[in-house]
C-alpha cells in the first residue's frame, strides 16, 4: 500500500508544484557557502537555488530546517524551505562540516 | 582521517541497525546468512549505481527527484517489513513450536527470505549512496591522502557494523519465549519509522504539508546529534523535532500494521 501511495504522489507531484515562491541564491565554492547568511521572510514558502561550484558533491544538511540534500559537483539543485517562524536556522555542508556553515534568517 | 571515520560511521550506523534488527527477526530461516549477504551486495551496487546517476535523479519531477526517491525505496523497506510482520504474526506460533525448519517450512523461510534481501538492500543503498558520494569528494580533492581516507572510511565502516552487531547479538539473547514478539515490536517500530523518514522526505519534496513543524522539541533530553539519537533515529525514525506530518505517518503505519498483525493472528488460527 505504501508503494502504490508513494507512486501516486509521484504522478500527482509532477505537475503540482505551486510557483512563486521567493527565489535566493547560495552557492557552494571552495567548501563554503556564499552567502553564508540569508535572509528570508518569515512565515512564507521559499525557494533556495543551490549552485554546487566545487568539482566533489557536498550534502546540504540542516536539523533544524529538516532537509537533507545531496548535490553533485558542479551541480545546482532547488531546496524549498518554509514557512518558518521567526529566527535563526543553522544549515552544514555535512561533508565539509568545519567550513561549509551558513544561517538562514527568518525575519 | 578522523573527519572521514565519523562521517562513514554515521551513514553506516542507520544501515548496520536495520539490517541487524531484521537479521534477528528472521532468526532460524536455513541459509539466511547468504540472502544477507546478496542484499549487502546489492545494496552496495545500488548505491554506487545511486551515486553516479545522483545528477540524473535530482533533476527529476522538478528538482525534488532525491527526495522522492529516498521516500519511494523507504517506502518500498515498509511494505516488506509490513508483511513480514503480518505473515509472521499468521504463522509465527507454527514456526516457533516447530523443531524442525525444512519441509513445510520452506515457503515460509523463502518469504522470509526476500523480505530480509529487500530490507538490507534498501537499508544499505540508502546510506549507501551517500557515502559513497562523500568519499567520492575526499578522494578527487586531494584533501586527504588515500591512506588517510581509507583508513577513515575502513574505521567507520567497522565502527557502523560493530554496533549493529551488538544490537543483533544483543537480540539474539532475548529469551525465545518472548524472542518473537520482541522483534516483531522491533519491526513494527521500524516500518512505522521509516515511514516518517519518508513524510520527512516528501515534506522536502514539496509534496506534503509538514503540519506544524515542529510538533515538539526534545533536544534538550536526547538531541538529533547526540549518539542515542542516532540509534533511535535507525531503529524507530526518532526525530526530536518532528513535524506534524510525520508523526501521522509514524501512527497511521503502527495502527494499520498493529490492526493487520492482529487479523492475521486470529485468522491464522494461532
Amino acid at each position: 500500500m505504501p508503494r502504490l501511495v508513494a507512486a501516486l504522489l509521484m504522478s500527482l507531484s509532477l505537475g503540482a508544484f505551486a510557483t512563486g515562491e521567493p527565489e535566493f541564491k547560495l552557492a557552494i565554492e571552495n567548501h563554503r557557502f556564499a552567502p553564508d547568511r540569508i535572509e528570508v521572510p518569515a512565515g512564507k514558502k521559499v525557494k533556495l537555488l543551490v549552485e554546487n561550484r566545487d568539482a566533489t558533491p557536498e550534502e546540504f544538511e540542516s536539523d533544524e530546517l529538516k532537509i537533507e540534500k545531496v548535490i553533485p559537483g558542479k551541480a545546482k539543485a532547488t531546496i524549498y524551505v518554509g514557512p518558518l517562524k521567526a529566527g535563526e536556522y543553522r544549515f552544514v555542508g555535512e561533508f565539509n562540516e568545519k567550513t561549509a556553515r551558513g544561517v538562514i534568517v527568518a525575519k | 582521517m578522523f573527519g572521514t571515520a565519523l562521517i562513514v560511521f554515521r551513514e553506516v550506523l542507520e544501515a548496520a541497525l536495520i539490517v541487524g534488527v531484521v537479521a534477528a527477526a528472521t532468526r532460524g530461516i536455513a541459509g539466511r546468512g547468504r540472502w544477507i549477504a546478496g542484499g549487502l551486495a546489492l545494496g552496495l551496487l545500488g548505491a554506487v549505481l545511486v551515486a553516479l546517476g545522483a545528477e540524473a535523479i535530482s533533476h527529476l519531477a522538478e528538482g525534488m527527484g532525491q527526495e522522492l526517491f529516498n521516500a519511494s525505496i523507504l517506502g518500498i523497506a515498509v511494505a516488506m517489513l509490513a508483511w513480514h510482520n503480518i505473515w509472521m504474526s499468521a504463522h509465527g506460533r507454527e514456526l516457533a513450536a516447530s523443531a524442525k525448519r525444512v519441509g513445510g517450512d520452506i515457503r515460509a523461510g523463502a518469504k522470509a527470505l526476500s523480505v530480509l534481501l529487500v530490507v538490507v538492500a534498501v537499508a544499505v543503498l540508502r546510506e549507501g549512496s551517500e557515502t559513497v558520494l562523500f568519499l567520492y569528494g575526499v578522494a578527487v580533492s586531494g584533501d586527504a591522502s588515500s591512506g588517510g581516507m581509507i583508513a577513515g572510511g575502513l574505521i567507520g565502516l567497522a565502527g557502523g557494523v560493530a554496533v549493529g552487531w551488538l544490537l543483533f547479538a544483543g537480540l539474539l539473547r532475548i529469551p525465545v519465549k518472548h524472542f518473537f514478539s520482541a522483534t516483531s515490536l522491533l519491526v513494527l517500530l521500524l516500518a512505522a519509522g521509516m515511514a516518517s523518514q519518508a513524510a520527512r522526505f516528501l515534506i522536502q519534496a514539496n509534496v506534503l504539508p509538514s503540519l506544524a513543524s515542529p510538533l515538539w522539541d526534545t533536544s534538550g533530553f536526547v538531541p538529533n546529534s547526540s549518539m542515542a539519537g542516532k540509534v533511535l533515529q535507525g531503529l524507530v525514525g526518532y526525530d526530536a523535532r518532528p513535524a506534524g506530518m510525520q508523526i501521522a505517518f509514524f501512527m497511521v503505519v503502527l495502527v494499520t500494521l498493529v490492526a493487520g498483525m492482529s487479523w492475521a493472528r486470529r485468522r491464522g488460527g494461532g
